[in-house]
């Protein structure tokens, strides 16, 4: 008979020791995991995601039922623990469910840490640590304004974005003089303060809470120096209390956690635990890294492997509110052993500093610029002597000449997911073992990269490495000449500052060195995209349309098409129209499908004369970038007409024409519901109502027709036209070449895309990008031909002979 | 019996910008001229033979260039249509004297 094997906690730790027990022998136990709550087990750390409208509660189940089933788990959920009876080997449920057990595993993890002081019973007070926690923060968030948030760490400032994501008024109330005083030292922590607090977050430092003030319902706190402030709703996130109440009750040792020798065996016979209730060697864990490392060395011992035991952990950590990169490990106070080197660049807002003994690193934090968190943490998990390196080095990228450290040359032992613990070993065993060829497929296999995403960019360079010459076949990458997805191309290209598409080619070995017809434009987008000023557009690699301005024709000819805002145009410029058509014998003078005027059948060396002649500019009609605004006549004239759609088509058009994007991003603003301007299947299509504009994206008239969808409803056109630029920039720079937005929102998730483009803070700062990044650059092409002012009229020049 | 060959002028070297064709007709017959990246300069006929899109408008990578029509890829070397596309197109020999670029018919 197998022996049976109790697991008690049904959350991420005891559920990941179990997975790696199957992992070496699915046979040995017959297994039940107890579980408090009413879910299969999630992604704890994915909590504050949910919060931020980045992601659902079912997205963050990483075991659902069917895997219990599977493996033939028996699950006993909602119903947790009480009694554990050590001599008789038995476990009692709240349920009354009695269970025997040849071996037990407690992980019974922790709970948020509810402040001892009047009122923290009152309705209101949420600890931010459960799914449960997190709905009932989502549904508070839309009854009530104002949210007190009680401690400035990592779990507090999530909960706080998140709620002023919910659109709630947000107060952080810190104890200490900076925030995450744990993980960061003062300078980053202020950093850290003044980039939330452009978020919306406010901050109350060095307040201690008293007493939560109100009778049933919370209404405000009061601090120890008297002053007092209004809340609708508290969030309690002073830290996290390991839960031990059944073991001790069950006579285990317990002190801060359930004190657990090197292979995490308890005090009890056949009893172990893992996770954040073990106290190990004085320490108990509340970040995920370690607890992984804990159930190895449980789940070799358990399957009866060579086990060397578990040696601690040095944690590290980051913070998940967008905007806000900082990592931070190990040791971050200087003491007499502990020196430390900084640098600080004011330019960029970032921060880096190492913290160094005997000649080792052994802590690091890092703010704004986390792109090195890999190359450091590395050197510190591997005790790397640095003192042949100078501090300049030290703190240098490894591109200006510091230490490059590729994933390609780690140890098969050292991590590559610290969310889930998953090491290079087992990531290049999978992609050989599994034929993998693309990193969604490690992700599936391995756990790789499913939490935070960060390491997804390690994981493409070891399909690479891996597969060599074998990726032929693979369909990951952008076209032939590489097998690089665009994902891994973009993060190379500013990981590596890659400028020019040549050195794009040269460093990420395309099979062609000056690229194809799919890759050269493409790589030519993503680097304008990346360096707005420092990258000089490749006229070379654009597609002849972009390249000569025009639409070529079967013929080998070209079309004209002058820009006239919004369809309006005047008497003037028909008439300039038709006498160019004449002088020049255009074959075919057309209506455009966008309310323009097109002349076709031009020939290439007419065309600057024609532009000359017409005095107009160009309507992009034929390039990857913003369109131009199909509009309705509008409440000027139209009796249903609510709004001015010319004016604000208009707009539109004058704000962002001249923009490149990965395809063309087509608009049509429309003053009634019954949308003339086909505003349901543009790219982005604004309906006006009688209170003000419905905004729908992703639609497609094209080759796939698309309806857009509906992201929310504003009442200026000013919330219009921040919209749009923040779509058009969060496009441009997530937006595979080539794609439409209606692949591209699908790719990404409307509720993604939604949760982006209706943020304040996020809106405000892709504006900012997008003005930044094409300042200078709106230029009329047409314009630039004709005063030649990059000598491009060669470009029309025919030899004939 | 030496045949003599036309040398047709195209333009000053610097004048043709990298990678960009350059299309010259000469009687009615198109030739688009390619200056490569390491200054070589190539001539081959300058209508594919598929769509008859323009070769002189299309996208050079290395010794190649793609119909902007139907992105066939034709050798600047041999005029060969690379696989799995077939046929071809002419070849002309170039001379570079002083800067000027010629092409020999």
């Amino acid at each position: 008979m197998k022996e049976r094997l109790l697991l008690i906690g049904n959350g991420m730790a005891g559920v990941r020791t179990i997975e790696e027990i199957l992992e070496r022998d699915s046979s040995k136990y017959e297994i039940t995991i107890i579980g408090e709550e009413k879910y299969t087990n999630y992604n704890r750390i994915m909590l504050s995601n949910v919060l931020q409208n980045k992601m659902t509660v079912d997205e963050i189940i990483t075991n659902p039922m069917q895997w219990y089933e599977e493996n033939n788990i028996k699950l006993v959920n909602h119903d947790p623990a009480v009694a554990m009876d050590t001599e008789r080997k038995e476990v009692t449920t709240e349920s009354g469910l009695k269970l025997a057990y040849d071996k037990c595993i407690i992980a019974t993890g922790s709970r948020a840490f509810i402040l001892p002081i009047e009122g923290s019973q009152l309705e209101g007070v949420i600890g931010f640590r459960t799914i449960d926690d997190t709905l009932l923060m989502l549904e508070q968030a839309k009854k009530y304004k104002r949210a007190a948030v009680i401690g400035g760490g990592l779990l507090g400032l999530e909960a706080a974005k998140g709620l002023v994501d919910q659109g709630m008024e947000v107060t952080v109330i810190h104890l200490e003089k900076w925030l995450m005083e744990t993980q960061l030292n003062e300078p980053a922590g202020n950093l850290l303060k003044k980039d939330l607090e452009k978020q919306g977050i406010q901050f109350l430092m060095e307040k201690k809470t008293t007493r939560i003030i109100g009778t049933t319902r919370v209404e405000g706190l009061e601090f120890s120096d008297g002053t007092t402030l209004e809340a609708d709703v508290v969030i309690m996130s002073v830290g996290i209390r390991p839960v031990t109440q059944l073991a001790k009750d069950a006579g285990l040792t317990v002190e801060r956690g359930i004190v657990v020798n090197d292979f995490m065996e308890t005090s009890a016979a056949d009893v172990y635990a893992v996770g954040e209730c073990a106290q190990h060697n004085n320490m108990v864990y509340g970040l995920v890294a370690p607890l992984y490392e804990q159930g190895k060395v449980l789940a070799d011992l358990l399957t009866d492997r060579p086990v060397e035991g578990y040696k601690g952990s040095t944690v590290s950590t980051s913070l998940k509110v967008s905007g806000c990169d900082l990592f931070s490990a190990g040791i971050i106070r200087e003491s007499d052993e502990v020196k430390s080197i900084e640098a600080f660049n004011g330019l960029a807002n970032s921060y880096k500093k190492l913290f160094i003994k005997d000649n080792h690193i052994v802590g690091i934090v890092l703010y704004g610029d986390v792109s090195e968190e890999n190359r450091y943490h590395k050197m510190l998990r591997d005790k790397k002597d640095i003192s042949e390196l100078n501090p300049v080095t030290l703190l240098a990228s490894a591109e200006d000449g510091g230490v490059s450290d590729s994933v390609v040359n780690w140890d098969d032992a050292d991590t590559v997911c610290g969310c889930n613990g998953v090491t290079k070993g087992t990531i290049v065993g999978a992609i050989q073992t599994q034929g993998l060829t693309s990193v969604a497929e490690v992700s599936r296999c391995t756990k790789a990269g499913n939490s935070c995403g960060k390491c997804k960019g390690d994981i493409g360079e070891l399909l690479a490495h891996v597969l060599g010459d074998k990726v032929a076949q693979a369909p990951t990458g952008i076209c032939g000449c590489t097998d690089l997805t665009r994902d891994e191309i973009v993060l190379q290209i500013h990981e590596k500052g890659l400028m020019t598409s040549k050195e794009v080619f040269k460093e990420l070995q395309f099979r062609n060195e000056e690229g194809c017809s799919k890759c050269r434009p493409a790589i030519n987008f993503y680097l304008n995209v990346a360096f707005p000023k420092e990258h000089e557009d490749e006229k070379e690699s654009r597609f002849v349309n972009e390249r000569m301005h025009g639409n070529i024709q079967k013929s080998g000819q070209f079309s004209v098409i002058p820009r006239m805002r919004g369809g309006q145009t005047t008497p003037q410029q028909l008439l300039k129209i038709a006498q160019v058509a004449e002088k020049y014998n255009v074959p075919l003078v057309k209506v455009t499908g966008s309310q323009r005027i097109g002349l076709y059948g031009v020939n290439k060396e007419d065309l600057p004369d024609i532009w000359e002649e017409l005095d107009m500019t160009s309507a992009s009609a034929y390039a990857k970038a913003v369109r131009s605004v199909k509009t309705c006549v509008g409440a000027a004239f139209c009796r249903f007409g609510t709004q001015d759609s010319m004016g604000l088509g208009i707009k539109l058009e004058e704000r962002f024409e001249y923009i490149d994007t990965p395809h063309k991003f087509k608009m049509g603003v429309s003053a009634c519901p019954r949308s003339c301007a086909e505003s349901g299947v543009k790219d982005f299509g604004v309906i006006g109502v009688e209170n003000g504009f419905q905004i729908y994206i992703g639609g497609n008239g094209g080759t796939e027709v698309k309806e857009a969808q509906l992201l929310t409803t504003v009442e200026t056109e000013q919330e219009v036209i921040d919209i749009c630029g923040a779509m058009l920039q969060y496009y441009r720079k997530t937006g595979e070449y080539a794609e439409r937005t209606a692949p591209w929102i699908e790719r990404l998730g409307f509720d993604h895309v939604k949760a982006i483009l209706l943020d304040p803070a996020q809106r405000q700062a892709l504006n900012a990008e997008l003005d930044e990044a094409v300042a200078g650059k709106r230029k009329d092409p047409w314009t630039e031909v004709r005063n030649n002012e990059n000598n491009e009229k060669e470009l029309y020049t025919v030899g004939r002979v | 019996m030496i045949e003599q060959k036309q040398k047709v002028f195209v333009a000053k070297l610097q004048e043709l910008p990298m990678r960009i064709g350059r299309e010259v007709i000469v009687d009615e017959n198109k030739i688009a001229v390619f200056r490569l990246s390491d200054d070589r300069v190539r001539a081959i006929g300058g209508v594919c033979p598929h769509s008859h899109g323009p070769l002189a408008e299309g996208i050079v990578s290395g010794d190649y260039v793609y119909c902007p029509l139907r992105d066939y890829k034709v050798s600047l070397i041999d005029g060969k249509v690379q696989e799995p596309d077939d046929g071809s197109v002419a070849t002309y020999e170039v001379v570079i004297e002083d800067d000027s670029v010629y092409i020999l018919l």
